[in-house]
């Protein structure tokens, strides 16, 4: 595809059926290669076949998991609150008081594996641009991330790298970063992964739409100049497995800009406020050849490019690697005749770059000229909306029946209470236990002036109205190793941690966002992984009532032969009227009663305490019981707002001796707990059960709570009170919260610092 | 009468909607001050708000600096009015020669965010009345750049004119000379600090309250001179 060979126009094309054309480099396959001609009645021109292959590259047409993401339509709960379903940029729900929030998490794996700093940041800058184009002002952002073995040193240059470049993206935006994940695992070592979710916010009326329509309406280009970096990112990096051989791939990486997206954003919403568009859409995946074709596939008529008009920053750039380039900060609008003047001068007052590009026809072909030749002429539903699908083979793996054979009852358990103390420690100080500070202080969780909460509260929470105090909170989790021994509840669990999170913080949960992360689709063992968890995750969401707005599928993340573990990752937004009434997660007041919330059983399958002190993983995942969840929530929700609780932590992974640590170093004050009757202190310390949160209630509320919880049918138990400067399990042992603390807070530094 | 404080936006701007609130919150009326202006709409006071104005490409605050609003700010100052500089607000009177020294890569290499307590060393000057000489206060800090430094003349100059207005306390967290987390000009209408007081004006978000007594010191001060 060099510039210097002659212009492959489609007439041209038309004349040479025979000419041969590097289908199978670009990554489609002989069938789909066929398609792309019976579609078009001749072989495609260059620029066509180039549309084409990143279109339906895995990444931008989810031709594996399609037939398997239908069940979140399918299944979806009845819901009043949201405005948009899957299928736009990004889901919007209705928050109240004619607000409405956008949101979505995004995965950006690849990339950050091969060039960290790059891959991080442009992840970021895509997703914000998913928000922004559906009308809304970003507000905040999340990152939840996976990486290999703490002091792998592979690690050591992948997890810096990433952090910076989130950081340097994230806080030039100006978007507080207010929550996340990070996570550690052997699984992850040649496969990091980099989701970043976004969060927008907009009233009920400015909610945009990625469609032309209007024949004659003007087709403006705007934002940053068009470069040859991040071509074939879609196709050559994201759907294709890592060989250990083989050429760099740094090339197909994009490089951002976050000065040039900060100018977007304002020079956008400035546009909106003004209502000057009918359609937009960012330029992400797939650039032009993903914003023209969706663009024209979504509206009513047909739409003409002129490709020569588009502002480049390499003059040498060949038509098929304009159309291929992922240039960071473009957007793509739709504007009637009578508004361009105004559009341009506003992106002329931002120093934004604008180019009217083309126009919307009354025809149904996308058109696209070179220098007054037609290169492209296609009908753009086909390269858009009806891609391949792919009815891959599903089989369960074989390794499977042992991996749920090997108990994890099997595992030596602490003796006595020394040993307990010694455990206790190793577990808080392990990487995934440990504080994250060391990252999260990298990222500025204050501009905007409008965070709540953020890390290493349960979830994220902004404030959306000044005046009313209503707010959003957000939470993001997902556990591989839950998974990994059960998909279907795996995704289960991840679902109810980040609804559970969302709600130990006073917000009710309306809707979820997915970034469901796989190995290689080709693999049968990795499609059941990938059915089952979908089908969790669908059946999870209808029983809580939480539809799936909208999310992202990576796939491939495997080297060779070895997948990453599954690991659906799972945001859950929800909303509350009153931000002054969220719970945090501090223990800050002497005296405060601890309650645990729900049942603890002795479940240790996938645990964190067996892999901190056995490295095991096997077994089954605790149980879930999603009507359980379902009470959970609304008790700790109506707790906050009525004023019984002043602090609640949800248990996860580490079980309650996790929480009770991060809540008490984080208020600074010690608790005194004691075994409740019927556990032995190492089953409630450590066990994983599901459906359960620790909370501390003032003295004063303690008959109130308790009644709510007897008259609501929770189970309740009194394990222990706020007091002194250590942590101590009664009758087993005691620990100084400063000892803990340094074991706490002194991991990640040593590593990576 | 209410006070009028103009905040600059320019482009790359980040906190200032944060400062717009706080002068809101202490009672004035924020103005917005658009950098291509030369005009600074009878303000009362100007605050440079912090970001990463044009990019901050060549070194933090050397292109705003050269910004038509800067002209103006500039020359006003000189006049003395009340000029206050926020993180890269500070980086900006820097490289605009209001302010001594310079602000430079954090000694670590990273970004950092974190609450910082700091001490106030000077409270006589435009933006710190309302606070006591010796008093503590714990305002967020955010930066990748806030290394202060100066020659080692001009750092006993402002240590011996009492020019030195904000320290570091428990932990120096960017390498700064002597401590230092803020400056004045000699006239002491000039203020330039890394952290961010804008973001500690409510109870609810940020770092508490100790932040708002910089727009309530520029009210007091406006409105006395009124």
């Amino acid at each position: 595809m060099s510039p210097l060979t002659p212009l492959d126009t489609v007439e041209h094309a038309a004349k040479s059926p025979d000419s041969p054309q590097p289908w199978a480099e670009l990554g489609l396959k002989e069938d789909e290669y066929e398609r792309i001609r019976e579609i078009l009645g001749r072989r495609p021109t260059g620029a066509e076949l180039a549309m084409y292959s990143v279109m339906w590259s895995e990444h931008c047409s989810y031709k594996s998991s399609k037939v398997h993401l239908r069940q979140f339509g399918e299944k979806a709960p009845e819901t009043d609150a949201l405005l948009v379903g899957i299928g736009e940029n990004a889901g919007v729900v209705d928050i109240g008081q004619g607000y409405a929030v956008t949101f979505k998490v995004e995965s950006h794996n690849h990339p950050s594996y091969i060039e960290p700093h790059q891959g991080a940041a442009t992840g970021i800058g895509g997703i914000v641009r998913d928000i922004l184009a559906m009308g809304a002002r970003p507000v905040a952002v999340m990152d939840p991330l996976r990486f290999g073995a703490a002091d792998h040193p592979d690690t050591r240059r992948v997890l810096p790298g990433v952090v910076a470049g989130i950081g340097g993206y994230g806080n030039c935006l100006g978007l507080p970063n207010i929550g996340g994940e990070v996570v550690f695992d052997d699984c992850y070592q040649g496969n990091p992964l980099v989701n970043a979710l976004c969060v927008g916010v907009m009233k009920h009326e400015d909610i945009h739409l990625a469609k032309a329509s209007g024949t004659g309406n003007k087709v403006i280009l705007y934002g940053a100049r068009t470069g040859g970096d991040g071509i074939g990112g879609v196709s050559v990096l994201a759907s294709e497995t890592f060989d250990a051989e083989g050429p760099a791939k740094r090339p197909a990486v994009q490089v951002g800009d976050p000065f040039q997206e900060k100018l977007l954003i304002e020079c956008t919403l400035e546009i909106f406020a003004e209502d000057l568009v009918t359609g937009i859409q960012d330029l992400g995946g797939a650039g032009l050849s993903c914003a023209t074709s969706e663009l024209a596939s979504a509206g009513s008529g047909g739409m003409r490019v002129e490709l020569d008009t588009v502002p480049l920053r390499d003059s040498s750039l060949s038509p098929e690697e304009i159309l291929m380039s992922e240039s960071q900060e473009r957007m793509c609008a739709i504007v009637e005749p009578g508004k361009v003047e105004r559009f341009l001068e506003i992106c002329e007052k931002w120093d934004v770059i604008a180019t009217v590009i083309g126009e919307v026809t009354d025809g149904d072909r996308l058109e696209i000229f070179w220098h007054g030749e037609r290169i492209v002429d296609v009908p753009p539903r086909t390269v858009a909306h009806e891609g391949p699908v792919y009815h891959r083979p599903i089989a369960r793996p074989q390794w499977q029946d042992a991996l749920i054979a090997d108990d994890p009852a099997a595992l030596a358990r602490p003796a006595n209470g020394e040993e307990l103390r010694e455990q206790v420690l190793r577990l808080v100080s392990s990487p995934n236990q440990a504080s994250k500070a060391w990252i999260t202080d990298q990222y500025d969780r204050y501009v905007l002036g409008n965070t709540v909460l953020a890390q290493p509260e349960d979830s994220g929470m902004i404030r959306v109205d000044e005046e009313t105090n209503l707010g959003v909170a957000v939470a993001t989790d997902g556990n591989g190793r839950y998974a990994k021994l059960d998909p279907y509840t795996g995704a289960q669990l991840a679902l109810a941690e980040s609804y559970r999170n969302v709600a130990a913080a006073g917000a009710r949960p309306l809707a979820v966002t997915d970034c469901l992360n796989f190995g290689s689709p080709e693999d049968p063992g990795v499609m059941w992984q990938f059915a089952e968890a979908c089908r969790g995750l669908a059946d999870a969401c209808r029983q809580l009532g939480t539809p799936v707005t909208g999310g992202n599928v990576s796939l491939y993340n495997q080297t060779g032969e070895t997948a990453i573990h599954p690991t659906p990752v799972v945001g859950v937004l929800g909303v509350i009227d009153d931000v002054t009434r969220r719970t945090p997660i501090a223990f800050r007041e002497e005296g405060q009663l601890l309650y645990l919330l729900g049942e603890t059983a002795e479940e240790f399958g996938g645990s964190a305490w067996a892999q901190v002190i056995h490295d095991h993983l096997g077994g089954v995942p605790p149980r879930v019981d999603l009507e359980r969840e379902r009470l959970l929530a609304d008790i700790l929700i109506n707790a906050s707002r009525d004023g019984m609780i002043d602090a609640a932590h949800d248990l996860s992974d580490g079980g309650l001796i996790q929480a009770v640590v991060e809540s008490c170093l984080r208020g600074g004050r010690g608790a005194r707990l004691v075994v409740p009757e019927g556990l032995d202190a190492f089953t409630f310390l450590f066990s994983e059960s599901a459906g359960r949160a620790v909370v501390a209630v003032p003295r004063s509320e303690e008959v109130r709570f308790n009644d709510m919880c007897g008259a609501r049918g929770l189970p309740v138990t009194r394990v222990g009170v706020v007091d002194g400067d250590t942590i101590e399990v009664q009758g087993a042992f005691t620990l100084p919260l400063a000892e803990v603390r340094a074991a706490h807070e002194r991991t990640l530094p040593e590593l990576f610092g | 009468m209410t006070a009028r404080i103009g905040v600059v936006t320019f482009p790359g701007s980040l906190d200032d909607r944060d400062a717009a609130r706080a002068v809101r919150l202490a009672g004035a009326e924020p103005v917005a001050l658009w950098h291509r202006d030369t005009d600074l709409r009878d303000v009362d006071a100007v605050i440079l708000p912090g970001g990463f104005s044009y990019g901050d490409y060549l070194r933090c605050g050397a292109i705003a600096r050269f910004s038509p609003v800067m002209g103006t700010v500039i020359e006003r100052a000189r006049a003395g009015l009340p000029v206050l500089g926020i993180c890269n607000g500070f980086q900006v009177l820097c490289e605009a020669h209001l302010l001594p020294g310079a602000l430079t890569r954090n000694d670590h290499l990273h970004f950092i965010c974190r609450d910082q307590r700091l001490r106030v060393e000077n409270a006589d000057t435009a933006w710190t009345r309302d606070y006591t000489a010796g008093q503590e206060i714990t305002i967020p800090l955010k930066n990748g750049e806030g290394g202060y430094v100066a020659d080692e003349h001009t750092l006993d100059e402002l240590e011996g004119e009492g020019r030195v207005v904000f320290r570091y306390l428990d932990l120096n967290p960017n390498g700064s000379r002597r401590d230092i987390a803020g400056i004045t000009n000699a006239a002491g209408n000039v203020v330039g600090l890394m952290p961010h007081p804008e973001h500690a004006v409510e109870d609810l978000t940020g770092s508490g309250t100790d932040g708002l007594g910089f727009f309530t010191s520029a009210v007091k001060n406006l409105v006395g001179i009124a």
